[in-house]
């Protein structure tokens, strides 16, 4: 867990949210490559909580345990409760809670870069 | 256009996500705080973290299920939380040694909690209207 790891994945989610709210804008439906943008994130995400947790496991740092996993499992569950509930909006806002959602990644990535370093401690 | 003047449609369901992050965040702080660092002399930013955690839970319920009342209230408390507790932090640093959601109007989540009372207020108003 590092610096390029976090911001790496704070600035693919915010690329996913500007392609998801342009749909917003645009009023395009849910297509298959915002979907599929969405899918590489959490595989991302998925390889975080794996790698994040083997880190959390040798680490040598004063990490909180329970928050940093916390945040790890959280940010795996936002990207398909977001699909599942965008999908299911028929209007242009549908793709807006993947925008919320993929803003919150982004957040989250940040915060969990301070747990790693210790800095809301 | 949403079809019906329903507050959980249309932009209602973006709001109703924003209000469902900020329900998980405020209250699983509050949680992890009153957990692990609750001490007598510090209550109140934790007994103000549960609290926010509570309104923002029941605003995004009351939201989700068009409860517009529900909503209105919650609401209101949430505006009146944010710009209170914003200027008591301002005021009386010694009072919240810890961060709440709405310490400094909302700072640590980018003032959100302090733009989103008046767009939730604002979505009920637009709602109340029948659909053009």
């Amino acid at each position: 867990m590092n610096d390029p790891v976090a911001y790496g994945i704070a600035i693919l989610a915010v690329l996913v949210a500007v392609f998801a709210g342009w749909h917003t804008l645009r009023r395009r439906e849910f297509g298959n490559p915002l979907f599929y943008a969405v899918c590489v994130l959490e595989i991302v995400l998925l390889a975080l909580l794996v790698g994040g947790s083997i880190a959390l496991g040798r680490t040598s740092r004063d990490v909180d345990g329970v928050l940093f996993i916390s945040y790890l499992v959280t940010m795996v569950v936002i990207p398909p409760a977001a699909v599942v509930w965008g999908i299911a909006e028929k209007s242009r806002w549908g793709t807006g809670v993947v925008v919320v959602a993929m803003l919150t990644i982004a957040a989250l990535s940040v915060r969990l870069l301070g747990i790693w370093k210790g800095a809301y401690a | 256009m949403p079809e019906r003047s329903d507050t959980s449609h249309g932009f209602g369901r973006v709001l109703v996500a924003i209000y469902a992050v900020f329900a998980v965040a405020a209250s699983a702080r509050s949680i992890v705080q009153l957990i692990t660092e609750v001490e007598s002399d510090t209550v109140v930013p934790y007994v103000l973290s549960a609290f926010a955690g509570v309104v923002y839970v029941v605003a995004t319920y009351a939201l989700a299920r068009n409860h517009r009342r529900l909503a209105l209230v919650t609401i209101g408390i949430e505006l009146v939380g944010v710009i209170a507790v914003g200027l008591l932090s301002l005021v009386d640093t010694e009072l919240f040694p810890d961060q709440t959601v709405w310490s400094d109007f909302g700072r640590g989540y980018v003032f959100i909690p302090l733009v989103l009372p008046f767009v939730g207020l604002w979505w009920l108003r637009r709602t109340s209207r029948p659909p053009e």
